[in-house]
């Protein structure tokens, strides 16, 4: 199976139906995209396919459409994504668990929606669950994201 | 060589030995001969030190020897020895160290002592005083009960400043300069023309030098860092997935592994038949683990599937079959022969209510799952004799003790290395992941293993925060309580933890159980006539610590109960509270939160406000939360929540801690429930067990306080009030006196 991940071209010898985000995990070792639920229910696996938000453990690999980027290919602790930087800024993360997942799905939404309203985050975020309740911070570091987005 | 000195300050010392290329710093108590993790192999037989500053050519290296589940302790410890180091957290590397029990920390200790948090009598003191002895000898390393910033205030501080003073006598020697003539600035002695001597420089003959005297701590107003707000050590990390977690260990050769508990909680397994798993693509091997299966594949997801491949034996479970059958059990433990404790007993409540017009109520709440973010995960490798783990656990001294007799081996061939923790709650002070690992690293010999829980395992098995059942009988007389009598009822935490194999020492079921009680006797009220008593009920299902322990189900029904008797007292609920409180800095919390939400003023039209205060975990904390009646149902509009720590070190950490904590309780307040069905938990993922999410997540506004008088942590004491605060609020709002948790199966939340 060959795929695309953070620029980088895989063959991957797992089976068809091995959903993408253990393909990520066990099959390359990219481990920034976690597991929370396997059903779609708390968005810690989420990932981009040709830049849109997916859930990685609702994604065949055999199905994957597209090129996929993790937290790993959005930004790096030396160059950092405008969202990374607004979640540093904001002092997000508890455990941390969560924040890949919430990192990715933050960033479609501000490509689709470069000034969203609170309601419209709410709506955006609510399938990514953080245990720690990160919300509030989550909420103010995509209004700055936003912002920072808007002036580059 | 190591220089065990002089450094004495209340009940321990600070000491240096040599390593390579440069020094450690840590604390050596004088009281017992703790093993040495940094230091055994240079100096074998010589007394211990616990490692807190390594300083070598390569860099400083703080060593934080607490579980890092969220909240943010790494950066506080670096801290209180960045402080008086003069380094800057940038420029340090922080590690979590060995296990080890020179990590003792005394803090869990002390809760457990039969005296209030805010009694300072002599005896009282006396008991905190001590309270290093029995946590060593009971090899605590534990992370919990909100203790880890109170049990390092001094001992990290005390070591940053003896490491600067090391060196800069160091300096002094090398220059010929006397010592009052040196400064430190940013990881380096400054000379008084301005050259720098960098620490890493000086460290090499650091361990060669005795200081005469204990350096005096830098009083709070001469503080740089503590007090001030700090970027979190791992926040870059935790921003771009490179953090990692114990499911994140990636070693060569590896396989996956997942678990399938018994779905009879604590029951064994008759057989299982696994041909079908093995023919499966990918599937390494299918093994008995004797309380549990696991499957070996190269993935998790193969390893998944091959568990639902695999046919079960399961042995019937020794508990009632329903959920009703458990409160059942609970119910029944209210008689004297399951007294576990009567830790208050003011006045004669009986003589008082006799003849009184009494209120009396009964409070139910369920077992609760912690569902941390990240599923039990432990990654192992057994060869040539030893055990190497990679686990995120709460106890590492434990847990190394427990995987030597899971795995039959001598706990010094047990390498144990503490990662980040994706999420605790509690639930990683328990050992069941670190014991399976070992089980099947064993079985796997040779080959490193990954061992993950599915999302429904972890669910649906346990340990739980207990049910539990409230009581009181209560009089009220010209606005105020004049007898109280209230009753907990919870199967007995240590008595589950310590047959499980999680706990320092057993604690036989005879012993009493201070976490039954935890929260409800220590309330600084002063009623004139004022009982507390723990029943412990007969074991159930698997129990254990889940953020506040025992304060989780206590302060609800505390609180509610306080609520009903301002109601028929005709009072307000914080005047009432304010008249009945004795501690200075528990009426301050109240009076804090009553100012922050403006209580004086009515709140707008459907909306009403809700209160509770705690006493837990030595810190004051009082909320008030405010619900708004919209046409989807009950919305959480605001919480205000006021807390006092004592000694406040990283305000904005503690902001994010009390927020944290009051939606973690305002999640099981709303909708979560474990219960049973045909003798299995009905719940099993995020969909039927449902956490706060980001539309329900209210805005909190928070203040912390600095009167009381020990230093606290925060990590807990936001989690109890927010149930009653919840549904005192939603009372006010519509009249219903909802007394069994979750709320949201009695109205319905937006
Ligand atoms: S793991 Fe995919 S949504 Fe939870
Ligand atoms: S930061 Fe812990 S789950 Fe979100």
């Amino acid at each position: 199976m060959d795929i695309t991940v953070n620029g980088t071209a895989y063959t991957l010898d797992l089976p068809d139906d091995t959903p993408l985000l253990w393909a990520l995990r066990d099959g390359l070792g990219i481990t920034g995209v976690k597991y929370g639920c396997g059903i779609a229910q708390c968005g810690a696996c989420t990932v981009h396919i040709d830049g849109e938000a997916v859930r990685s453990c609702q994604v065949a690999l055999a199905d994957t459409w597209g090129e996929v980027t993790t937290i790993e290919g959005l930004g790096t602790p030396d160059a950092l994504h405008v969202v990374q930087q607004a979640w540093i800024a904001h002092q997000v993360a508890q455990c941390g668990y969560c924040q890949s997942g919430q990192i990715m799905q933050a960033v479609d939404l501000l490509n689709t929606n470069p000034e969203p309203t609170d309601e419209e985050i709410d709506q955006a975020m609510s399938g990514n669950v953080c245990r720690c309740a990160t919300y509030p911070r989550i909420r103010a570091a995509i209004h700055d994201a936003a912002i920072m987005m808007r002036e580059a | 060589m190591s220089r065990l000195g002089k450094y004495t300050r209340r009940g321990f010392l600070i000491a240096s030995v040599a390593v390579a290329g440069g020094v450690v710093f840590g604390v050596r108590t004088y009281r017992a001969n703790l093993e040495n993790p940094l230091t055994a192999a240079i100096s074998p037989g010589e007394a211990a030190l616990t490692p807190y500053v390594k300083i070598t050519a390569d860099g400083i290296t703080i060593i934080t020897p607490r579980a890092e589940m969220g909240q943010g302790i790494h950066t506080t410890l670096a801290a209180l020895v960045a402080e008086e180091l003069d380094v800057d957290l940038a420029d340090i590397t922080v590690d979590h160290g060995p296990p080890s029990s020179a990590y003792f920390n005394g803090g869990v200790v002390e809760e457990g002592y039969p005296f209030p948090a805010t009694d300072q009598s002599a005896l009282a003191e006396f008991a905190r005083a001590q309270r290093d002895i029995p946590a060593v000898f009971l090899a605590y390393q534990i992370t919990g009960g909100s203790t880890s910033t109170h049990d390092a205030y001094e001992k990290m501080r005390q070591a940053g400043a003896v490491a600067r003073e090391t060196l800069k006598a160091v300096a002094a020697k090398r220059t010929g300069l006397a010592i009052a003539r040196l400064e430190t600035q940013s990881g380096a002695v400054v000379l008084p023309d301005g050259t720098r001597l960098p620490y890493t420089d000086l460290a090499a003959d650091a361990a060669e030098v005795e200081l005469a005297d204990t350096p005096r701590l830098r009083p709070k107003s001469a503080w740089r860092i503590l007090g001030q707000s700090q970027d979190r050590v791992d926040v870059v990390a935790k921003s771009t997935g490179t953090a990692i977690y114990a499911s994140d260990i990636r070693l060569p050769g590896m396989r996956f592994g997942v678990i399938r508990r018994s779905p009879y909680l604590r029951g064994a397994i008759r057989s299982f038949d696994p041909s079908e798993a093995l023919a499966m693509q990918g599937v390494d091997a299918v093994l008995d683990i004797g309380t549990a299966v696991v499957a070996i594949a190269e993935t998790t997801w193969a390893a998944m599937q091959a568990l639902d491949a695999v046919i079960y034996d399961w042995e019937p479970p020794a508990y009632p079959l329903d959920t009703e059958g458990h409160f059942e059990v609970i119910a029944a433990a209210f008689t004297p022969d399951h007294q576990d404790s009567r830790q208050r007993n003011d006045g004669d409540v009986e003589e008082a209510l006799s003849g009184a017009d009494v209120i009396a109520a009964e409070y139910r709440v369920p077992y609760l799952a912690h569902a941390t973010m990240e599923p039990m995960s432990a990654a192992a490798l057994f060869q040539d004799g030893s055990l190497r783990i990679w686990t995120g656990c709460q106890g590492p001294t434990v847990a190394r003790r427990e995987a030597a007799l899971a795995a039959g081996i001598a706990q010094e061939a047990v390498t144990l290395t503490t990662t980040l923790l994706g999420g605790g709650f509690g639930r990683r002070g328990e050992m069941d992941f670190v014991q399976n690992v070992a089980k099947v690293a064993v079985q796997m010999e040779g080959t490193p293993v990954l061992l993950s829980y599915s999302r429904e395992d972890d669910t649906s098995r346990g340990p739980y925060r207990p049910a539990a059942i409230g009581r009181f009988r209560a009089a009220v007389k010209d606005g105020v309580p004049v007898a109280v009598d209230v009753s907990t009822a919870s199967p007995s935490i240590l008595t589950g933890i310590s047959e499980r194999g999680g706990s320092p020492a057993p604690t036989p079921g005879f012993l009493p159980d201070f976490t039954i009680g935890q929260a409800l006797w220590d309330q600084p009220y002063g009623i004139e006539n004022y009982r507390v008593t723990a029943y412990k009920a007969d074991p159930l299902l698997p129990v254990g610590f889940w953020r506040s322990v025992g304060a989780s189900q206590n302060t609800f029904f505390h609180e509610c109960m306080m609520d009903e008797l301002a109601v028929a007292a005709a009072r307000d609920p914080i005047d009432m509270r304010r008249d009945l409180i004795t501690d200075d800095a528990s009426r301050k919390v109240l009076d804090a939160v009553a100012d922050m939400a403006d209580w004086g003023t009515a709140p707008a039209q459907g909306r009403a406000r809700g209160v509770a205060f705690a006493l837990v975990f030595g810190a004051p904390t009082a909320q008030i939360i405010e619900v708004e009646d919209t046409p989807q149902g009950i919305k959480v509009a605001h919480v205000w929540v006021a807390a006092d720590v004592g000694v406040a070190l990283d305000p904005r950490n503690l902001d994010a801690q009390l927020i944290s904590g009051v939606n973690f309780g305002l999640s099981a307040a709303i909708g979560e429930k474990i219960t049973l069905s045909e003798g299995m938990v009905a719940q099993s993922n995020y969909h039927d067990y449902p956490p706060l999410r980001m539309y329900q997540a209210p805005p909190v506004t928070t203040r912390i306080l600095e009167n009381a008088p020990h230093i606290r942590g925060i990590g807990e004491p936001g989690t109890p009030g927010a149930a009653p605060a919840l549904a005192n609020a939603v009372f006010a709002l519509t009249g219903q006196r909802i007394r069994t948790l979750p709320l949201g199966d009695s109205i319905a939340f937006a």
